[in-house]
Order: C-alpha cells, then sequence, then structure tokens
C-alpha cells in the first residue's frame, strides 16, 4: 500500500541553523533516502522551496484567482515528502519516524486513495 | 427434543455466548481481515448455533465450532454478493485458502484478544474512539450502553465507531501484536484507555447506577483481561491502582451523595479484598524493577489503604513515593499531590508555600484541585478570606456536582 507522508518544519528554525548544522541535518536526509531506497519503501520524495514562494489558485465562477502563499498562516509550513510503499500503517509509520524532521516538526501520514483495485 | 431440553440448549447458548462471543469476534477479525464482516459472521454463526445445537447437540468444543460456523457463513455471504460485485469473489476465495488451519489453540485465541485490544487501542485512532471502539470490541458493550454511560447520544457512539473502523480499514492499521521495540508506547496507549474508562467511572459514581453501565467494574475487567494476556509490569500496576481505588467507593460518598475526602473516610467500609489483591500486585509489579507511573501511583494508593486512620498514614513514605514518580512522569499534578503529602507530614505552612508556589507557575491555573487545595491549607491556617477566595475560585471551575455540593459545604462552614 502506498502512503505519502507529509514534512511540515519550522522554516524560520531550519533558516536559522548554522552551515555545520544544516549539512549534518542534509546529511542525514540523504541517510535516510538511501536507507528507504534499499529496503524497499522508497517511490519518490522532494523537498519544496520555502512557502514565500508558494501561490495559491482557485477557479470561482469560472474566475481564475491567484493569491500569494497558502491560506492559512500556520507555525509549521509543508517542506516536502516521501511517496512511500509499505506493508500497513504500522510499518509506514516506522518510516515516517525515521525522517529527520520528525524529530524538530511534524509528519503527516496518508494512505494514497486507490481507484483501480481490479 | 422437549421443550425443556431446547430450553435447556439455549440457556446454554446464552452462557455460551456471554463467556465466548469477544474471543470468537477476535478470532473471526483475525480471519476475515474485516470488522464488519467478523461482527456479522458473529451474530450469523450464534444464530446457527440456535437452530443447530438442539437438533444436534452441543459441540464437545463450542469456541470451535462457532469460529468455523462464523467464517463459514462469511465466506458463503461474500460467494452470493459477488454475483453483484465480482470483486467481492476474489476476497471469499482468498479467505477460504488462507484460513485452512486457523490456530484455535488457547494461546492463538489469546493472542487474537491480544490483537483486538491494541487495534482497538491504536494510538492513530482519535482517543475518544480508542474508548468507544474498546468498551464495544472487547467488552461487547452496545453502542447505547457506551452513550448512556458517557451522557452521550447513541448515534455520536455509533458515528465514532463508523470512523474508527474506516481508519482501520483505509488506512490499514494492521490486526497484530506490535514488535518488542513498539511494546512500551504502544502498551501505554492501552493503559491510558483503560484507565479513562476507570476514572470515567469513578468520577461519574454520583450519575444515575441504575441504568449507567458502570465503567470502573468494566476497567478493572478490562485490567485484568491484559493482565492474564500480558503480564507486564505496568498492566499489574494499573490493576493494582484500579482496585485500590475502588476499595474506597462505598466510603467516598456520605448518604446524601456527598463527596467524603480520603481524610474523612471510614475506613471500616473500605473493600478489603481489593485491597489484599491490590497490594500483592503492586508488591509483584515493584518487584519487577520495571515498574513506571501506574505502580507509583499504585503504591501510594497501597500505603493509604494500610493506615487505619488520616493520622497514622506513612506520610514520609508517601512524600518519598511522591519523589520517585515526579522523576519518572514529571506534572504539575503530581507536584500537587506531592505538596499536599508534605502539608501532611511537615504541616500545613509548608504544603501552602508548595501549592502557591505551583499556582504562581500558572500551570494549575484554571484546575480546580488546585485552588480547593489551597483554600484546605489557609484554613488550617486560619487565613479565612484566603481559605473563602480559593474555594469560590474552586466552586467557579468545578463541573462535577458532588465536588460542587463538598465546596458549597467548606465555604459555609467557614462562616461569614
Amino acid at each position: 500500500m502506498r502512503y505519502l507522508c507529509l514534512i511540515y518544519d519550522e522554516e524560520k528554525k531550519m533558516a536559522a541553523m548554522a552551515k555545520p548544522e544544516s549539512d549534518a541535518f542534509m546529511g542525514e536526509y540523504f541517510a535516510f533516502t538511501e536507507g528507504i531506497r534499499k529496503s524497499g519503501h522508497f517511490l519518490a520524495g522532494e523537498a519544496l522551496q520555502p512557502v514565500h514562494t508558494a501561490t495559491t489558485v482557485r477557479v470561482r465562477n469560472g474566475k481564475l484567482s491567484t493569491t500569494d502563499g497558502p491560506f492559512a498562516e500556520t507555525k509549521e509550513q509543508l517542506g516536502g515528502f516521501y511517496l512511500i510503499n509499505a506493508k500497513d500503517l504500522n510499518d509506514a509509520v516506522q518510516v515516517a519516524a525515521k525522517i529527520p524532521s520528525a524529530r524538530f516538526g511534524s509528519v503527516e501520514v496518508r494512505p494514497i486513495m486507490e481507484y483501480d483495485q481490479a | 427434543m422437549s421443550e425443556d431440553a431446547a430450553g435447556r440448549v439455549r440457556a446454554m447458548v446464552d452462557t455460551v455466548y456471554r463467556s465466548e462471543s469477544r474471543r470468537v469476534l477476535a478470532t473471526l477479525i483475525r480471519l476475515l481481515g474485516d470488522f464488519d464482516l467478523a461482527e456479522e459472521a458473529l451474530h450469523d454463526a450464534f444464530t446457527a448455533a440456535l437452530e443447530r445445537w438442539p437438533r444436534d447437540g452441543v459441540p464437545a468444543n463450542p469456541r470451535t465450532w462457532l469460529v468455523s460456523a462464523g467464517r463459514f457463513k462469511a465466506i458463503d455471504g461474500l460467494r452470493r454478493r459477488a454475483r453483484f460485485d465480482a470483486s467481492l469473489r476474489e476476497i471469499a476465495d482468498q479467505l477460504e485458502a488462507d484460513g485452512s488451519g486457523p490456530e484455535l489453540d488457547d494461546a492463538g485465541v489469546a493472542d487474537d484478544r491480544l490483537r483486538l485490544i491494541f487495534t482497538c487501542c491504536h494510538p492513530a485512532l482519535p482517543p475518544d474512539a480508542q474508548v468507544a471502539l474498546t468498551l464495544r470490541e472487547v467488552c461487547g458493550l452496545t453502542t447505547e450502553e457506551i452513550a448512556r454511560a458517557y451522557l452521550t447520544t447513541p448515534s455520536t457512539v455509533a458515528q465514532r465507531i463508523v470512523r474508527a473502523k474506516a481508519k482501520i480499514r483505509d488506512a490499514r492499521i494492521p490486526y497484530q501484536l506490535p514488535s518488542v521495540a513498539e511494546l512500551p508506547q504502544r502498551l501505554d496507549a492501552v493503559l491510558h484507555v483503560i484507565y479513562l474508562v476507570f476514572n470515567e467511572g469513578y468520577s461519574a459514581s454520583s450519575g444515575d447506577s441504575l441504568v449507567r453501565v458502570d465503567l470502573s467494574t468494566e476497567a478493572i475487567r478490562l485490567g485484568r483481561l491484559l493482565v492474564e494476556l500480558l503480564p507486564e509490569p505496568e498492566a499489574t500496576g494499573l490493576l493494582a491502582l484500579m482496585l485500590l481505588h475502588e476499595s474506597r467507593r462505598a466510603a467516598r460518598t456520605g448518604p446524601a451523595g456527598e463527596l467524603v475526602l480520603l481524610d474523612d473516610q471510614d475506613r471500616s467500609r473500605w473493600n478489603q479484598e481489593q485491597i489484599a489483591e491490590g497490594q500483592m500486585l503492586v508488591e509483584r509489579a515493584l518487584a519487577s524493577r520495571r515498574f513506571g507511573p501506574y505502580t507509583l501511583q499504585a503504591a501510594i494508593a497501597a500505603v493509604h489503604a494500610e493506615a487505619a486512620s488520616a493520622a497514622a498514614t506513612d506520610w514520609a513514605q508517601i512524600v518519598g513515593l511522591y519523589d520517585v514518580l515526579l522523576r519518572a512522569d514529571p506534572s504539575p499534578v503530581v507536584e500537587l499531590n506531592r505538596a499536599a503529602a508534605v502539608a501532611l507530614r511537615d504541616g500545613p505552612a509548608a504544603g501552602l508555600a508548595l501549592v502557591e508556589a505551583i499556582l504562581a507557575r500558572g500551570d494549575l491555573a484554571d484546575y480546580h484541585l488546585a485552588h480547593s487545595a489551597r483554600a484546605d491549607l489557609c484554613r488550617r491556617l486560619g487565613r479565612t478570606a484566603d481559605a473563602r477566595a480559593s474555594y469560590e475560585r474552586a466552586l467557579a471551575l468545578t463541573r462535577q456536582e458532588p465536588e460542587r455540593r463538598f465546596l458549597e459545604r467548606r465555604l459555609a462552614e467557614l462562616g461569614s
């Protein structure tokens, strides 16, 4: 079963990290990604640019509206994701717990809706 | 078969239902991989028993018979529905192939019951759903009984249960025992649910007990089941804690339903059988050297239980146990309880200094018991105006009727 792990971080804290600290953190991410590639969990994963680069798009009554940023100000921002293959939720939670940001921010684990089961 | 014999078989089916239905359900969920399918199968299996047992006699092992009958009925049902939904045929074939030799010995069934408990108390489910699902599936209470016990509507409870089952299915929460690495965290979740159920029953003792299922009794039953299936020290400690609290139930309320504090309770009304069992369990848990907060709280309750009166209580030992508890599980409420014990060991002034320090930090500013503790200590020190202010603050914050009456009585006693 596929699960999407949405990674929420405090961007301000991440940006305020000293160089050696942030290098070490990135190193942890590389090691984690390598680990879940080897274990067969990894399907995809990316980091996102900071939330100030975000644009929200809506179409209402056929009219396009674009606005700056996400719709709500929150303490933690979506900073990246992994799409993983896991046996069940317990397996997915074990993977998510090893994402380095889980120690500082949070990781939302969502099962992927599978439309064509036959 | 005569009317009489048929009646006896029906009574037998009832007895088997009471003693075995939760075990049969736990195993059917594993075999069928679905809560709703298993519940339907359980119902069908007992319906079949009512038909067949009067004719064929009661089987030697009713549990195995019921599991087989339930499984067969479920597969049969899926096959029939497969005419309208082809995907069900595959599931039915799969189930038939899988379950050829289900483990139905006592150890296998015990594991199924634990699987059910751990799944109902899975931390990925919201807490109120964990409670509702556990009472429904593990204890076998009806939705109506759970609703009455929690003073809510059956539809609210039903909705919680439906949503929880949907999450188990859709997010694929597995029906399995936690790994050794996961066990401490997962066991904590189970203990927490049991303790929540117990406390709801314990603090709601003023309700109309005739129509409310006794949640404390259910929690103790759950605690016993858990200790029987998984004798971990903290599970033992929690059972001890519940028994020791429960032992004071009769003494906790006066003739008019008013709250009687520990110090003022008639100790001859404490249940000595529950105390003896609680003490034995505390000792067992302490001896493991792997105990935690529940065992420590039970040890504190055990010290109270062995004292002939409030004055004869070993307050030094209680303060010492609170010190250990604070290190194991720091919380302002534990600090407050420690302060109350210090007041009894070293006098009200020493206790009051601690309570005021906790209140000054703001952690318990909205906790009625912190204010009533301050009020009580001020009263003993003769600081009537301070006592009055704190009783009034506590009164404004409490939501429980017996507590309210207790505080009003204390306020009246202060005079004007």
